[in-house]
């Protein structure tokens, strides 16, 4: 158990009160035009908005916050999430009263420190993945798969036929699929093969004139490094087609390789992944994109270029697939990033690969007796066990990861890639410490006991919470997604 | 455990046929891989069908699964209580938890299915 | 600076226990041709005194806090009070994953159930979810939605919608079988309602209109709305000024069947334009085709209450090319800070702001309008921003404004070709008297 606040915390509703103020404003320093609410249609008071003083407001979200387990606690090992440790100074520097307050609506001139990070940080992306030209403009890496997917199809379409069908392995992420389709594709599925890698054969007979792109993760989602990828690029651009690289899992490889140099065209990165910037609880991150020189006509709006001695943002470029958000960017979250690389330089940017795998590879040898591996296949910075052998008692990984909270750690991924039933997927990256990283050895080991002997305790896991299990089940048959003022209504 | 005279697929779907109408739902097994079914999305009355068309979809917490017509025909009736109480199909697959009954077209497409000796042994064999 | 916590020993018994000599070992299944042989030409580490040094010197390239700023446009100077960047700034708030463990998220997702509740009641919808990444994304996936719900192939949108959201929107449904077609605007600078009677018919999925719109301007939703209806068309509501809601009627209750947009006025900073937060709300019969994030009430087994995350089968990582959308990563820790803004505020305190926006604003245009050279563009009742028509070029206004330390607004020209020689100014809270009065003086100045 970790939590710190046991006191249960109501809704915010549930504590407001007439006439609680959080937080006045300045008096109006002038007179009120009474006739102008007249013309417009206007509310009365919002119903049920809350009234709290700001003791109250303090209280209730620190209350909260001790109730979240976060990087700043402890090991946070979900696989393909790169929880690694946040760096304070980058918080710091993304709260300079400069940057908070410069408007992306601004004169060029007087932001030229903002278009100066951005124009830097797209530098260093491309000297790390060996891509020609990048955007920063994609707000998380799903939009970036999006933007990449659009381009790709504007590519093709340029040279007369954007195709109909993309590529997915049956380990990816759902949003590969996802992203593709809202660009007007049709997926199908190339098969992993014994060693949980894409199946080139496979691969060969899908790879027609009418495949636009592949979309491969690599390494891929069960951690494997995709051997073949040279074979497996020459492959889809020996018919024309694409390769779309998804880059989340790039803490694997940053200072070892380059994508570019594997006949990757699109890839697409997570500053909130390898590149530290918080999570949040959900975002924001970002998702910048990077392509090689024959697709940069085609980048998203805006571009940044140097002009008469000044940075500016080009929104005029006729080939571009044009705006995917608006404004600039996810600009802080990119300024975190930056300051990230800046404080690696070359050897730090190498070691996070080389710590990551290491560390990997220590727990997936400390655990491979007590968990089922699917694939023998050489990992990466990621692994996946399965529930297999705690199956035969009746315990599933949902069970396990349920028992890892008595233990005060978090769960490692549940249940993905979906090519391995009952999956846990652990990730520690590069920033654990040893002495954690046993502490969750010793969990998962005294857990692999448990599921022998007393499964019930699993079964019922987690004892010690803040919340003990939730019904899921009822949450999606009766959704109840709003407080209310009358209970009556859902 | 499977109804003898039911018949079956290999995407565990059943048919029960009684006379030219076929009532189909999905299988003891389907609705223990899928876990606590939160919403079924029926098909429309009235709707053609092709044999394996996609006719609806089966919602629980954590998956999606489609429902694929074993018989060509027209959707004649829709199983309303599933609405209101999806748990139907979880608690009582084979009966209660019907999902929609259609018109058979063509008595010869149920050659193509397996009986419940065929889907038993079938399912032994995904075991492995 | 190095984030390692591996000692040299540390190192040397986990390779022992793995049974290699050296890291390299662990990168054999890397072919040898794809391996770098140089390090990365990026430059060398900078501890942290020197990164600061590095960061202060590049910042001081922006001037822009430094001047008087009249800018709107999609993106507000609004008041943000310190207890949300204290509160915000929490460890637990900034560093935990997304909430798929309950159990250990419960702060985070008892936030996003109250973020979503605050939505709904701003908004006047049934539901809301846990956030999109801006208001341009949002309109986009309104829209989408939209299709989904009536599989027709026209969508109209107003042109008084903000422009780059426009653009966001035809991006997203360039390759999907839909097409948008634009409504006018009037000479109030509202959506001109017969165009939009014109061009409504048994094809149309979706109308989206803007309130207040890209000019400021304060539309007539209810009569939108039900033109819409009319033609079974759904009503589809963007707010890129949500301060606006804490005064005008809810779009809910005027007719609109999704509202989204722009959370940034919450207490998000301006930030050169990003991370913002796109919010959405829509009626329940909808809830299946509704896309993002959704947190949901239910009871842990001891009877407690708790959050979830819901309906997840409409997702991503679940209903994969079926979804109904395909973010994953949304923008939870800027709706943390709009919830904390919101909840500080409360029901009088987001009335007032609304009040002096509205009274500020049109101060400013009162006096604009008694000076020569310069008049109000439209005629509609303006929220807290307007557009000006000036006799001279806008450049030659801008000019000499910037000379004198203020930003004077936005040119729409380049938007809107029609509206030649004028420019969008935003007057909000943060504004004094004096303030105003200074950029009225300054206008007298430059535009005579």
């Amino acid at each position: 158990m970790f939590v710190t606040n046991m006191i249960r915390e109501p809704l915010i509703f549930e504590i407001s009160g007439k006439g609680k103020r959080g937080f006045p404003l300045p008096k109006l320093d002038m007179s009120v035009k009474d006739d102008l609410l007249k013309s417009i249609p206007s509310r009365k008071d919002i119903d049920g908005f809350p009234e709290v003083s700001e003791v109250e407001v303090v209280r209730h979200f620190t209350r909260l916050s001790q109730t979240n387990y976060c990087i700043d606690l402890g090991f946070y090992p979900l696989g393909s999430c790169t929880m690694k440790y946040n760096p304070k100074i980058n918080e710091k520097l993304a709260s300079k009263k400069e940057f908070l307050l410069s408007h992306p609506n601004a004169p060029e001139k007087l932001t030229q420190g903002s278009l100066g990070i951005l124009k830097i940080a797209e530098d260093l992306l491309k000297k790390i993945t060996g891509m020609d030209a990048f955007t920063l403009q994609p707000a998380a890496g799903a939009q970036g798969e999006f933007v990449g997917m659009l381009m790709i199809r504007a590519f093709l379409e340029e040279r007369g036929n954007p195709r109909k069908v993309v590529l997915i392995p049956d380990s990816a992420h759902g949003t590969n699929p996802s992203s593709a389709h809202i660009c007007g594709y049709q997926i199908q599925e190339i098969k992993s093969n014994e060693k949980g890698a894409v199946d080139v054969a496979d691969l060969a007979e899908h790879m027609t004139e009418d495949v636009a792109a592949l979309m491969v993760t690599n390494p891929n989602t069960l951690g494997v490094f995709e051997t073949d990828i040279k074979k497996i690029t020459d492959i889809v651009h020996s018919k024309g087609g694409l390769v779309y690289m998804d880059g989340a899992n790039m803490n694997a490889l940053i200072g070892i390789c380059k994508p570019g140099d594997m006949g990757v065209d699109v890839i697409h990165l997570n500053l909130h992944k390898t590149f530290s910037t918080p999570h949040g609880g959900g975002g924001p991150g970002a998702g910048p994109v990077g392509v090689v020189k024959e697709l940069e006509p085609h980048l998203p709006l805006p571009v940044i270029e140097e002009k008469d001695g000044i940075l500016r943002l080009n929104d005029n470029r006729p080939k571009s697939v044009g705006r995917v958000r608006s404004f600039n960017g996810n600009f802080l979250v990119i300024v975190k990033a930056l300051a990230y690389m800046l404080s690696l330089g070359p050897a730090g940017l190498k070691e996070i690969a080389e710590i990551a795998v290491l560390n990997s590879n220590y727990l997936r040898k400390s655990l491979e007796m007590d968990f089922d591996l699917k694939y023998p296949t050489p990992t990466l910075h990621e692994c996946v066990f399965s529930d297999k052998f705690q199956k035969r008692n009746g315990v599933t990984n949902i069970d396990i990861a349920k028992r890892l909270i008595d233990y005060g750690l978090h769960p490692p991924t549940m249940s993905f890639p979906l090519i391995v039933q009952g999956a846990l997927m652990i990730e520690p990256t590069e920033t654990e410490t040893k002495k954690e990283m046993d502490r969750f050895i010793d969990a998962m080991k005294n857990i692999a006991q448990e599921a022998k002997k007393n499964p019930e305790l699993l079964k019922n896991a987690p004892h010690v919470s803040y919340v003990r299990r939730l019904d899921e089940t009822s949450a999606a048959r009766n959704p109840v997604l709003r407080w209310r003022e009358t209970p009556s209504e859902k | 455990m499977y109804p003898d005279n039911f018949y079956y697929t290999k995407d565990h779907e059943w048919v029960k046929i009684d006379g030219d109408k076929a009532r189909v739902g999905i299988t003891e097994f389907a609705q223990k891989q899928l876990g606590d079914v939160v919403y079924v999305e029926l098909p429309q009355s009235g709707a053609q069908l092709e044999f394996h068309q996609s006719m609806g979809v089966i919602e629980s917490v954590k998956a999606v699964s489609d429902i694929f017509s074993p018989i060509s025909g027209e959707v004649i009736e829709i199983n309303e209580e599933l609405n209101d109480s999806p748990e139907l199909v979880n608690e009582d697959p084979h009966d209660k938890g019907w999902i929609a009954e259609i018109k058979v077209k063509d008595k010869t497409e149920l050659e193509k299915l397996m009986s419940a000796s065929e889907y038993e042994k079938f399912l032994e064999g995904l075991e492995e | 600076m190095s984030y390692i916590s591996l000692s040299e020993k540390d190192k040397k018994d986990m390779l022992s226990r793995i049974g290699i000599s050296s890291i390299q070992e662990l990168f054999r299944s890397i072919p040898e041709d794809l391996k770098i042989e140089k390090s990365l030409d990026v430059p060398d580490p900078l501890t942290e005194p020197e990164l600061v040094r590095w960061m202060d010197g590049i910042a001081r390239q922006n001037s822009c806090h430094e001047f008087l700023s009249f800018l709107g446009g999609g993106a507000y100077s609004h008041v943000i009070p310190s207890v949300v960047d204290y509160l915000s700034s929490r460890g637990e708030f900034i560093s935990p994953y997304t909430p798929y463990q309950p159990e250990v998220s419960q702060g985070t997702l008892q936030i996003i159930f109250e973020f979503q509740t605050l939505i709904c009641q701003l908004t006047g919808m049934d539901i809301a979810n846990a956030s999109l990444y801006d208001g341009a994304s949002g309109a986009a996936e309104a829209v989408l939605m939209a299709n989904r719900l009536k599989s027709k192939p026209k969508i109209l949108v107003a042109k008084s919608v903000h422009p780059q959201y426009r653009e966001v929107i035809q991006t997203y449904t360039r390759n999907l079988n839909l097409t948008v077609e634009e409504i006018e605007f009037s000479n109030r600078g509202e959506v001109d309602l017969e165009n939009l009677d014109e061009k409504l018919d048994s094809e149309t999925s979706a109308v989206v209109t803007q309130s207040p719109n890209f000019f400021g301007i304060i539309e007539n939703l209810d009569k939108i709305s039900a033109l819409a209806h009319e033609r079974q068309a759904l009503s589809i509501v963007v707010v890129a000024e949500p301060v606006s809601l804490g005064l005008l009627e809810a779009p809910g209750k005027l007719g609109a069947d999704i509202v989204t947009g722009e959370g940034q006025s919450f207490g998000l900073p301006l930030s050169y334009g990003g991370p913002y937060l796109g919010f959405m709300g829509c009626c329940k019969e909808f809830v299946r085709q509704f896309p993002g994030r959704i947190a949901g009430e239910t009871k842990d087994v001891d009877g407690k209450r708790g959050f979830v995350v819901t309906l997840s089968t409409r997702e991503q990582f679940i209903r994969r090319e079926r979804a109904t959308s395909n973010i994953c990563t949304n923008q939870a820790w800027c709706a943390l800070r709009a919830t904390i803004f919101l909840e500080l505020l409360g029901k009088q305190g987001i009335k007032d702001l609304a009040v002096q926006n509205l009274q500020k604003a049109n101060y400013a245009l009162d006096q604009v309008a008694r000076v020569d050279g310069v008049k109000p563009r439209f005629q509609g009742v303006c929220f807290n921003e307007f557009v000006l028509e000036f006799e001279k070029p806008w450049a030659e206004i801008e000019g000499p404004l910037l000379e004198k330390g203020v930003i004077g607004g936005l040119s729409v020209a380049e938007a809107y070709p029609e509206l030649e020689n004028c420019a969008l100014l935003c007057v909000t809270e943060s504004h004094t008297k004096e303030e105003i009065d200074r950029l009225v003086g300054l206008l007298k100045e430059v535009c005579s």
